[in-house]
């Protein structure tokens, strides 16, 4: 039987896949993008969970707002990765270092 | 159904009026239409400000307990509201002179500005979350504004990758709190945490205290800080120190009084290491930097870190001190960015503290303004940056957190040596250095002189604010 904990247990995976993917990936800054849309997903995987478990819809619509927000936000970053591009002429992350920080 | 629109009307009017100047612009005259849209904006803004503090506006809780307009969310709203109008008309000129005045910015910063107010006044995970990324999503296109710029378009990448990481913290944790407190309303969580905070609902509020955090830029989250202030174009960069940080701040007090207030003690050494970090980290990080801009920036971490200090505290006092502070926070870093905005070589914008060396001498007015500012900034004791950081302080004492309340004096002593250092260059400084024209516009100088003004005068009885802010903390702290 699978129960709350085994789906717990894959977000949770799935959400530190994801924030690795962002710090030690150090090639291309759209896997970073993947890495981000991973986080979110875990979540959802989180919500819809929790929601099934309590019996409660408001987890679903939590996750139907957070799909739509995640579409918005991969948009704005491909946008602001294009305009990069354009400047840089790459995408590597090694190269996003104009700025020391 | 009614009643809760008109709770939240500023900001459907808000709404209404991004959208209906977006389609106005682009049928019209596009970017010639942008100095028309600035003004309009800010007249808004101002207009709502007033409304809003008036008391104009109807309070309470709308959907359910979805959205709060109480005192707390409207003191902030305020401060958001005229800061943005503010540092809209200031940018104007700047952002003309190099040709980035597109219609989009006024429209952009509106929408940002509608996400910071459901931010101050959500009383629920999914308001707080989808105020939040509106008000970011803005932020992020913003800060890459000058796309044809490698700085710029670097610094919305940065702030893009780093920003998206802390929603998806605040957004771990915030499934989590739902799932062990069984609901999503800020009411049902406090219940929920009542008489002891389960596990599953600790690491939720160590996960959204981390996002929030990110928000906020204290430290150890607020490596994207100095690389988005430094590339962002610095009318850009004047907006992210003022308003967003305002809203950050509410909001962070928001979720750990409404949404965890019973339990005080899980969350206060959390804040209180969050402070300590980013105090020490400012005022330290900031000594070697050659850029204004990136100095502003590290300034601006170790400011946040003495405002969650009054939030560490867990007490109304503690409140009310975070909003005198950041409320003059905001005055004076409206007034140092008008002049960032007008340091000028050659006719070229530059951001390189070296050339203040001698200020004084060309424009002795702004050197002495100026002079002020940086003297409020540390929290010299005549000025009113001072009494901020004395009210976190004593909040802090009066919670038993004198330990915390030390360790602020002593980054401030700190952080005292790089705003005296930068007035050591103006006064005193190489004459020979290559130094800026000096001039300013008559907006950026008036700007200038008046926040100075308000530093001095404000120690009477600081215009009344104290008042406001402990009525605003009571509707709070319960």
């Amino acid at each position: 039987m699978i129960g709350l904990e085994h789906y717990l247990t894959v977000a949770a995976a799935l959400f530190v896949i994801g924030i690795f993917g962002i710090f030690l990936n150090r090639k291309n800054v759209i896997v970073i993008l993947m890495s981000i849309e991973l986080m979110l997903l875990a979540v959802n995987i989180n919500l819809v969970a929790f929601s099934t478990h309590l019996d409660d819809l408001v987890g679903q619509v939590f996750t139907l707002f957070v799909l739509t927000v995640a579409a918005a936000e991969a948009a704005i970053g491909l946008a602001i990765l294009v305009c990069f591009f354009r400047n840089r002429g790459t995408i590597a992350v090694e190269d996003v270092n104009n700025m020391k920080g | 159904m009614s009643a809760d629109l008109a709770i939240v009307l500023p900001e459907i009017i808000l709404s209404v009026y991004a959208m209906a100047a977006l389609i106005f612009a682009v049928y019209t005259k596009k970017d010639a239409m942008a100095p028309t849209l600035v003004l309009a904006t800010s007249a808004l803004f101002l207009v709502m400000a007033l409304w809003i503090g008036t008391g104009g506006s109807a309070t309470g809780s709308a959907f359910n307990g979805m959205l709060q307009n109480d005192g707390f969310a409207r003191f902030a709203k305020v401060v958001i509201l005229v800061s943005a109008a503010v540092v809209l008309l200031l940018s104007q000129g700047y952002m003309k002179q190099r040709g980035l005045l597109r219609f989009e910015y006024p429209i952009l910063i509106t929408l940002a500005v509608v996400g910071m107010m459901v931010m101050v006044s959500a009383g629920d995970l999914i308001a707080l979350y989808m105020g939040l990324e509106l008000q970011s999503l803005s932020l992020y296109v913003v800060a890459a504004l000058r796309r044809d710029n490698v700085k710029s378009t670097e610094a919305g990448l940065k702030y893009f990758v780093l920003g998206a990481l802390s929603s998806g913290m605040l957004l771990y944790g915030a499934s989590l709190t739902y799932g062990f407190a069984g609901t999503t309303t800020f009411e049902g969580i406090v219940q929920a945490s009542e008489g002891g905070i389960s596990l599953g609902l600790l690491f939720g509020l160590v996960f959204m205290a981390a996002g929030l955090a990110f928000k906020v830029s204290a430290a150890p989250f607020h490596m994207w800080t100095p690389d988005v202030y430094e590339g962002s174009p610095t009318a850009v960069t004047a907006f992210f120190a003022t308003a967003p940080k305002m809203a950050a701040m509410a909001l962070f007090a928001r979720v750990v009084h409404d949404a965890f207030g019973t339990v005080v003690g899980d969350w206060q050494q959390i804040l209180a290491f969050l402070a300590l970090a980013s105090m020490f980290l400012g005022a330290v990080a900031a000594i070697g930097q050659t850029d204004i801009k990136r100095l502003m920036a590290y300034s601006s971490i170790a400011h946040m870190g003495y405002a969650l200090v009054g939030l560490a505290a867990g007490t109304a006092v503690g409140v009310e001190a975070m909003l005198i502070y950041m409320t003059i926070y905001v005055v004076m870093n409206i007034g140092t960015f008008a002049f960032i905005l007008s340091m000028e070589r050659d006719g070229r914008h530059v951001t390189d503290i070296a050339g203040l060396n001698m200020l004084a001498e060309r424009s002795p007015g702004a050197a002495c303004a100026l002079l002020v500012l940086f003297f409020s900034l540390a929290g010299v004791p005549p000025m009113l940056g001072f009494f901020a950081k004395y009210g976190v302080l004593l909040a802090a004492v009066d919670a038993g957190l004198t330990w915390l309340a030390v360790a602020g004096v002593v980054a401030s002593v700190i952080g005292a040596y790089y705003y005296l250092r930068i007035v050591y260059f103006m006064y005193f400084g190489d004459p020979d250095a290559r130094r800026i024209d000096g001039t300013i516009a008559p907006l950026n100088a008036g700007l200038l002189l008046a926040s100075a003004a308000i530093m001095l005068l404000g120690i009477v009885n600081m215009f009344g604010i104290e008042g406001l802010a402990e009525a605003a903390a009571a509707s709070l702290v319960n």
